[in-house]
């Protein structure tokens, strides 16, 4: 075990350096072929003590992988990291002590049990005292709003009440570091609410949290710092502020169109000073979000492209980090 | 060492109790040896004294503990991995054996219900006697035959941890078990050969031991202790390969389904 280093006076509580990971991909039946693929390339990040950290990144850039050998679950192909100190691969058994790690989605519960038989077999699991159990449990029932629903079969629940669950699962042994892959993912509105409001107070109380999200304003509104990651590589990082600042100084064309097609999206997106097109598909009608280079005058040249396609609302407005991050992604 | 026995006691009781809660699971593991029951009830029925028609009703229950053992303990892990739960529990601080064993000894564990059943399938159906000389010992004798028998099932499952499709080496091992094992035929009709081989595995002791309850034919306590000396073997021999399996899954990612 090394000792945690400082920076900026505060303790890296989470330290990656150079991550590489590789995952040998094997295709045919009979004619077998193996070929390598690199998930993740050379990711280096820290955390510091009671920072809410994001990684955001699209599908398959990276994030769950870096994610699961920060937990110990995979073995990085070379480069290192530390929890608190501990060595992810060297002391996986400390590591796992002191973390939590809460997934997104339907799974990872014993569904025909009890929410209050799975907080009991983790606790197990997990070394809480068993005198503590029984308070534990009931202080985090209570914490994620499912008290008085505990003796109910999980498969009953619904996904913001498993999603509860989950990170119930994931505090049960009051962890300083919690890993959070997607919490909020396919819950609705109110239920995404309150889950943000209890992640947030998770640092106010003293943790340090690592959230992946595909959620723009869930980053950029929990976030004291952000990386985001694509193609295994992390291609910008900072906080909201500064990761919006590296577009602030182009701007945003936002345009209803009724029946946008791919060859003028094309054009688009050749237009000099264009950075970034994205289209947004709405009930009736497409969003064409087009991201200027700073100093440029789009606008006309825009609805010039548009040519034999209605057009609705247009406006124009300063980046978010939405935007940020699509710049950074589509690069 | 407390803590062991927590974690494993207490992974049974709610593995054991999650397993329960499926009627089909139960329903399956109730019904499905008795097919296998019958089958052995009309061989011993069509050549064998009436008498050795309780030997076949004991040999079909230690089948039916072993089939749901064999199957069920590799198809456990996988249930775990389909769940999303494998690499929760790889990700607890427990060591990994603790957490899988009592897995496989509750997935053992349901074949009290095939024994159950099958017994009652010969009194009722084909008229064999439940009369046991030791009924103590019969009933002394069916925990350690249950355990031990899941143990072997915990050295199999430690493969399925590291191969995604390694639950049907469970399948492969079923019968051949059946027949070297003395549960349909005796071991010594058998090539020589197979007699070391059926000694190291727990179902001939445990078929042992419940047929030595049954016939007052001497103290079952030696095959009780086998079992119990192979129970020990078994989980040193499935922890030392889990950690192995288990830190090869780390290294190819096979711990989730993608």
């Amino acid at each position: 075990m090394s000792p945690p280093s400082r920076t900026l006076g505060r303790v890296n509580v989470v330290e990656a350096v150079d991550l590489h990971r590789t995952y040998r991909v094997t295709t045919g039946t009979i004619r077998r072929r193996s070929h390598d693929v690199e998930a993740v390339r050379g990711v280096s990040f820290s955390i510091r003590e009671g920072e809410l950290f994001g990684l955001l990144g699209p599908n398959g850039a990276g994030k769950t992988t870096t994610i699961k050998m920060l937990i110990t679950l995979l073995i990085p192909t070379s480069g290192s990291a530390h929890v608190l100190g501990y060595d992810v691969v060297r002391d996986a058994a400390r590591v796992r002590e002191q973390v939590g790690y809460v997934f997104g989605g339907d799974k990872g519960l014993y569904e025909r049990l009890s929410a209050l038989d799975n907080l009991r077999y983790f606790a197990e699991l997990y070394g809480v005292e068993p005198r503590r159990q029984r308070a534990r449990i009931d202080e985090l029932l209570g914490l994620v709003g499912l008290r008085g629903r505990e003796h109910e079969r999980v498969e009953g629940y619904s996904r913001g009440m498993r999603q509860r669950l989950h990170l119930a699962r994931g505090l049960i042994h009051d962890p300083p570091v919690l890993f959070l892959d997607e919490p909020t993912i396919g819950v609705d509105p109110v239920g995404a609410r309150e889950l943000r409001a209890l992640i947030a107070s998770l640092t106010k109380a003293g943790k340090t949290v690592l959230l992946t999200t595909h959620y723009m304003f869930e980053a950029d509104s929990l976030c004291d710092r952000i990386a985001v990651i694509t193609d295994g590589a992390i291609v910008a990082q900072g906080t909201p502020q500064q990761l919006k600042a590296g577009v602030e100084q182009g701007g945003v064309v936002e345009v209803e169109v009724f029946g946008i097609d791919e060859a003028q999206v094309r054009r688009i997106e050749a237009l000099p000073g264009v950075l970034a097109v994205t289209v947004e598909e709405q009930e009736l009608k497409q969003l064409l979000i087009v991201q200027t280079a700073p100093g440029t005058e789009l606008m006309h040249v825009i609805l010039a492209q548009l040519d034999g396609a209605s057009v609705g609302r247009i406006s124009q407005r300063e980046p978010t980090l939405e935007d940020a991050y699509v710049q950074l992604v589509t690069a | 060492m407390t803590r062991v026995v927590r974690v494993v006691a207490f992974g049974f009781l709610i593995h054991f109790k999650h397993l329960t809660r499926n009627p089909f699971d139960v329903m399956v593991t109730t019904i499905w040896p008795l097919v296998y029951a019958s089958l052995a009830y009309f061989m011993f029925r069509a050549g064998s004294p009436p008498e050795s028609l309780l030997i076949a009703s004991i040999g079909a229950t230690v089948m039916g503990i072993w089939s749901v053992t064999t199957v069920g303990a590799a198809d456990a892990i996988q249930r775990q991995r389909w769940a999303g739960v494998l690499e929760v529990l790889v990700a607890a601080p427990t060591p990994f054996w603790t957490v899988l064993l009592p897995i496989t000894i509750a997935s053992s564990a349901i074949g009290i219900y095939s024994l159950a059943s099958t017994l009652l399938w010969g009194r009722f159906l084909f008229g064999i006697p439940l009369e046991l000389a030791q009924p103590i010992w019969f009933l002394v004798s069916i925990p350690p035959t249950i355990v031990s028998i899941g143990l072997l099932g915990f050295v199999m499952a430690s493969v399925v941890v590291r191969f995604r499709a390694g639950w049907a080496v469970g399948n492969m091992f079923e019968y051949p078990v059946w027949i070297v094992t003395g549960l349909l035929i005796p071991v010594a009709l058998l090539p020589a050969w197979a007699e070391p081989v059926s000694w190291a595995l727990a179902p001939t002791w445990g078929m042992r031991a419940l047929s030595d309850a049954a016939f007052s034919g001497g103290s079952p306590l030696f095959d009780i202790g086998m079992c119990v000396l192979l129970s020990a073997v078994y989980t040193l021999v499935g922890a030392v390969l889990l950690g192995r399996f288990l830190q090869s899954a780390r290294r190819r990612a096979t711990l989730s389904l993608t």
